[in-house]
């Protein structure tokens, strides 16, 4: 199976590590997978019935999609989630770009400190970072505010917009800015037309990661955000510690569809880098 | 035309600039903020002005005098009259229980009926507190605008009469023991996470590239779904009434009344990190084995070498910077994790973060958990510091 083991290996070792490694990525996806049949039980409960297991077909129903997309919670928060998200996402990948533009040169002063502190924030402890920004806008006088949150998710995505698009630069060929400015091309130009365009498979990743990070984020928005700022992760908070029902189940797993499209657009992105494959 | 090294330079700078600048302003200065409060707290000062005055000639070993006695008890009755006493009391409080109470009830008893002749007596009638030295020495403490006694609670110290750093009583030590106890758990996490992911990390390193692509995404659709997701399904599986338990009763192993207690408690809050941060090992891990040539396992083993002694002397060694980057990073996001403890660990099963999240929802003690957070930034930076060492900043990848 694997090269690395030896023609003289013993079979039972290779089916021991196979059966192993089965095991352990059972136990990755399994958990994920098992709230996707149950989020159709017709009963308020968050096991399999009896009914489900014989497969009768009312035992399963479509009931808690409906709460879902019916009742007047849910949908909302999504509308948060995708402002929050979205304007966040620009802020960080905007000046994500910037920067690890800036810190790719060979002639930035200080590059590994800096890198450092500004990945720093993706490495502190949320509960950390969430209690001092709650000091912080609330002596601003920003407490509860969009504003607030977006600054706040805007800082803890952009280490993933620095690492994504340095690691698209670090494949990238100076030699082309020099190409680039013998050609006439002032340096903005030759950023916009040469490098911007042979890094923007690694802007979209770091863009995609920063979003799904704002999508998830719950700390921050529970030290900060108001009652206004009810976002998607704040509802499913409230719903796993309160009123625990299975239209969690039916949000879970949008959500797990949904990560499994970012999954699949940012191979698609990976594919696509240029730079990093030659 | 080709720039100069100090206008390249500059260009470099202008452009990291923006987000430097927004970094220090967004997530730094609030860091710095919460620093600030872990050992500054004016509330008090501000509050009750004269008392600390009359206070600050008292020698600390007798009770203070009938002067400020009047003082504090007149400060302390036209504050309750704006209802501002309340705040002031709950942080005398927190050096001396019973205060809040003392102080509330002194300051009622005194409001509705001020005294005509001795404040003293008046006060130590309405509260015996008063007739203690350590009532005064709380309040004087209390006062205090630049304060260690935040960072002293965190490490269960406290002050003694005349200043001097005691342990606190047996039974109010809680914070060591669950620092203590979150480097055990974040340990047991890392190290069950490292078992777990080596020989996943080595099956997908050394697969042939298409079977690995497909694996990888069993690890990075884990890796992907949110984390919220991710602890509810662990609730949906582990709980009393969950699948795990309703399998096994069904099966026969367990009979109704044995089910087992598997959430809510601290195996509940382990089983749920290491399925959150077992990807952030396995992908290091990966990352490095994939350089790993397999003809030096062959070659070793033309050599005579057992499998284990080939893996020993040759595989693992070259692992190691795998093994060290995937470790850190799980150790480093398990010591300040927060959102899979506070949803399925229970009573028993948390750790500081959950304690720094009470002081700033529940109790509103912000120094203390300014205090704690402190601490707890001050080991993530050590080991920030150590992973920038060993590994690189720059060699972090995303999955």
């Amino acid at each position: 199976m694997s090269a690395v083991h030896n023609p003289g290996d013993s079979r039972l070792r290779r089916w021991l590590h196979v059966g192993f490694c089965a095991a352990v990525l059972f136990f990755l996806v399994a958990p994920v997978l098992v709230v996707i049949p149950l989020s159709f039980n017709a009963e308020p409960y968050f096991t399999f019935t009896e009914g489900m297991l014989r497969l009768e077909p009312d035992a399963w129903s479509l009931r808690w999609y409906e709460n879902v997309l019916g009742e007047g919670r849910w949908l909302p928060a999504l509308g948060k989630s995708l402002v929050i998200g979205i304007a966040a996402t620009i802020v960080s990948t905007t000046l994500g770009t910037l920067a690890a533009l800036g810190l790719s040169s060979p002639a930035m002063p200080g590059r590994g400190l800096i890198m450092a502190v500004l990945i720093s924030p993706m490495v502190t402890p949320i509960i950390i970072t969430a209690a001092g920004m709650s000091f912080f806008y609330s002596d601003l006088g920003l407490g509860q505010t969009y504003t607030a949150l977006i600054l706040a998710h805007a800082v803890l995505g952009a280490p993933f917009v620095l690492i994504a698009v340095s690691a698209s630069l670090s494949g990238y060929n100076h030699d082309l800015n020099r190409a680039a400015a013998n050609l006439g091309a002032d340096g903005w130009t030759t950023l916009r037309r040469v490098q911007l365009p042979l890094i923007a498979p690694g802007v979209f990743t770091g863009a995609l990661f920063a979003f799904s990070a704002s999508f998830d984020e719950v700390v921050v928005v529970l030290f900060i955000g108001g009652p206004e700022q009810r976002t998607i992760p704040r509802e499913m908070w409230a719903g796993i510690r309160e009123q625990i029902s299975p239209e969690i189940l039916a949000v879970a797993t949008f959500l797990i569809v949904f990560a499994i499209l970012l999954l699949a657009a940012v191979n698609w992105l990976r594919q696509r880098d240029y730079v990093r494959a030659s | 035309m080709a720039l100069s090294l100090t206008d390249k330079r500059l260009r470099a700078a202008l452009l990291a600039a923006p987000l430097v600048v927004f970094v220090a302003v967004t997530f730094l200065a609030p860091l710095a903020l919460m620093l600030v409060r872990s050992v500054y707290e004016p509330a008090v000062a501000d509050s009750i002005p004269a008392t600390l005055n009359a206070l600050a000639e008292w020698d600390g070993r007798e009770l203070p005098d009938e002067e400020a006695f009047r003082i504090a008890g007149m400060e302390f009755v036209a504050l309750n009259a704006e209802r501002r006493l309340g705040s002031v009391a709950t942080r005398v409080n927190r050096l001396q229980s019973g205060m809040r109470s003392t102080m509330l009830g002194t300051a009622r008893a005194l409001g509705n009926d001020p005294p005509a002749g001795s404040w003293r007596d008046a006060m130590i009638a309405a509260d015996e507190d008063w007739a203690e030295v350590s009532t005064w020495l709380a309040i004087g403490r209390a006062g205090e605008r630049i304060t260690p006694r935040h960072y002293l609670n965190a490490l269960d110290l406290d002050r003694g009469a005349v200043g001097e750093i005691v342990a606190q009583p047996e039974d109010r030590r809680i914070y060591v023991s669950l620092l203590v106890r979150t480097f055990g758990i974040s340990a047991a996490i890392t190290l069950i996470s490292l078992m777990l992911a080596y020989p996943v990390a080595w099956l997908l390193a050394h697969a042939p590239p298409s079977r690995a692509g497909v694996l990888l995404l069993l690890v990075l659709v884990p890796f992907w779904t949110s984390l919220l997701v991710r602890t509810t399904s662990w609730i949906v599986l582990l709980q009393n009434q969950g699948v795990i338990n309703d399998l096994l009763v069904v099966i026969g192993i367990l009979a109704e009344e044995q089910r087992l207690a598997m959430i809510y408690n601290m195996t509940g809050t382990i089983i749920a990190m290491v399925h959150v941060l077992l990807p952030f090992m396995i992908l290091p891990l990966y990352s490095i084995m994939r350089t790993i040539p397999p003809r030096h396992m062959q070659a070793a083993a033309s050599l005579g070498a057992s499998f284990w002694q080939s893996f020993r002397r040759v595989y693992w060694p070259q692992s190691l910077p795998g093994v060290a980057a995937g470790s850190l990073l799980v150790f480093i996001m398990s010591i300040g994790f927060y959102i899979t403890p506070a949803l399925v660990g229970g009573r028993t099963g948390q750790l500081i973060s959950s304690m720094i999240a009470y002081h700033m929802e529940q109790s509103l003690n912000w120094g203390l958990a300014a205090a704690l957070g402190a601490i707890l930034l001050l080991l993530v930076v050590l080991l920030y510091l150590i992973y920038n060492r060993l590994v690189g900043i720059d060699r972090m990848r995303l999955g």
